[in-house]
């Protein structure tokens, strides 16, 4: 059985005859999937498209990533379900639900089954959803507005991200969750530059805007980027990926310390 | 043949052609196309709508885009099974009378092509722009037709097109 959501996906691959499934389910219209509910904690439904993230996403993070991607006519038609179940490393919400350490929801025949993202990709394409789970939903904690996504590619539509960045920081629980795409087998989480942005905050104080040093932006860049394990491929070479990354992470605490 | 229903109640179509019935251009019309046909080729093919692009077939160029339920979309990367019941506007829809739609006049009078190919999908993006936002900006007009390109590179007319249409009275 193979789902079929917005198509961005799985359509080309039908087109070009690299897949020929037997069965496929579309669920476009499964308005159970389509709600978004708010209440401190989100729960998005797989079938919400890019579209709706753009007015109403429970993340600014993820509202940044959705308007990056693609176009109008992609946007109308992607979902962070399809997202979830490509699973590329290039999937642009996927940085982001990493750094809100959101919750994969899968449901079978079985019952529901409650993934964190953390667990959920294992590598390029692949996750630990079964076929015969259905993604039905992502969930996190609303986590206040410091928060950003940010991508290098070659041009700003329709392009396949080079590297991303998405960076959370929830005051008022005290985290940082930051989250790298295209610079690894999956969502890379940079520990240690967590770790040295945590301390930045404690010593500015969580509650309060504050402009970061120079030095400190740095710091935290030449973490993200050490964190990375980026390939050469067709989109980039490892040593531009890591150098972007390191201007990003850098371009992102300073953005994201000045938001209370 | 009516679809067969599994006994969960999901409808199961295909894989040989079914009839799909489909609003095209505010007219109800019935494809027999295999569940596998996109919407760009049962337009082309069953419904002799030419006017619609087939360029790459995988959802980058943007000839192909025609709105549906309003909203615009790749036509090649949509089953035309999945738009049962649902409104599909194409290129061939927007001129009433022998009047040209606000949008293709401005594509003439702003001279917004060369050879042409990419224009009716060029036109369905700015023409979904427009019903939401009446009066773009180059910026705005700039977004929409991010997801159609034109290898001849008449974006600049492109975007002064978008820009006049939107102060043009409709007709």
């Amino acid at each position: 059985m193979t789902v079929l959501a917005g198509g961005t996906d799985l359509m080309v691959e039908l087109n070009f005859g690299r897949r020929r499934p037997e069965h496929i389910v579309a669920i476009d219209r499964v308005g159970e999937l389509a709600g978004i509910e708010r209440n401190g904690h989100v729960r998005m439904g797989a079938g919400v498209t890019y579209t709706r993230m753009l007015a109403d996403a429970g993340s600014q993070a993820l509202a940044e990533a959705a308007r990056t991607i693609g176009s109008p006519q992609i946007r109308n038609a992607g979902t962070i379900g399809g997202n979830l179940g490509t699973a590329s490393p290039a999937g642009d919400t996927l940085p982001v639900l990493a750094a809100l350490e959101a919750t994969v929801v899968l449901r079978s025949k079985a019952g529901e089954r409650r993934v964190p993202f953390a667990d959920y990709m294992t590598g390029p394409k692949k996750s630990v959803r079964r076929a015969d789970e259905l993604i039905v939903a992502a969930e996190w904690d609303e986590a206040g507005p410091a928060q950003t996504y940010m991508f290098v590619s070659t041009r700003n539509a329709m392009a396949i991200s080079i590297a991303g960045l998405a960076m959370v920081v929830d005051r008022a629980r005290k985290r940082v969750g930051i989250g790298l795409g295209s610079c690894g087998p999956t969502i890379i989480r940079p520990a240690d530059a967590e770790g040295f942005a945590r301390g930045l905050f404690d010593e500015a104080g969580w509650e309060r805007p504050h402009r970061p040093s120079e030095s400190a932006a740095k710091e935290l860049g030449r973490l993200v980027a050490a964190a990375a394990r980026p390939i050469d491929d067709v989109r980039g070479t490892a040593a531009y990926r890591r150098h972007a990354l390191a201007v990003m992470g850098a371009r992102a605490l300073s953005r994201v310390a000045q938001i209370a | 043949m009516p679809p067969t229903i599994d006994r969960r109640g999901a409808a199961l179509r295909g894989p040989s052609a079914v009839d799909v019935a489909l609003e095209v251009n505010g007219e109800r019309v019935v494809v027999h196309v295999p569940p596998r046909r996109t919407l760009l080729d049962a337009l082309r093919e069953q419904l002799g709508l030419t006017g619609t692009k087939k360029v790459c077939d995988e959802g980058t160029c943007g000839a192909c885009t025609v709105l549906v339920d309003g909203r615009p979309v790749y036509s090649c990367l949509t089953l035309a099974i999945a738009c049962e019941n649902r409104r599909v506007e194409t290129i061939e829809g927007l001129a009433k009378d022998g009047e040209l739609h606000p949008v293709q006049r401005a594509f003439v009078d702003t001279d917004a092509f060369q050879c042409g190919f990419c224009t009716p999908g060029q036109v369905m993006s700015i023409v979904a722009l427009l019903r939401t936002v009446p009066q773009p900006t180059e910026d705005d007009v700039k977004r929409a037709v991010a997801g159609n390109l034109c290898r001849c590179g008449a974006y600049p007319n492109i975007v002064a097109a978008g820009v006049s249409a939107g102060r043009r009275k409709r007709t």
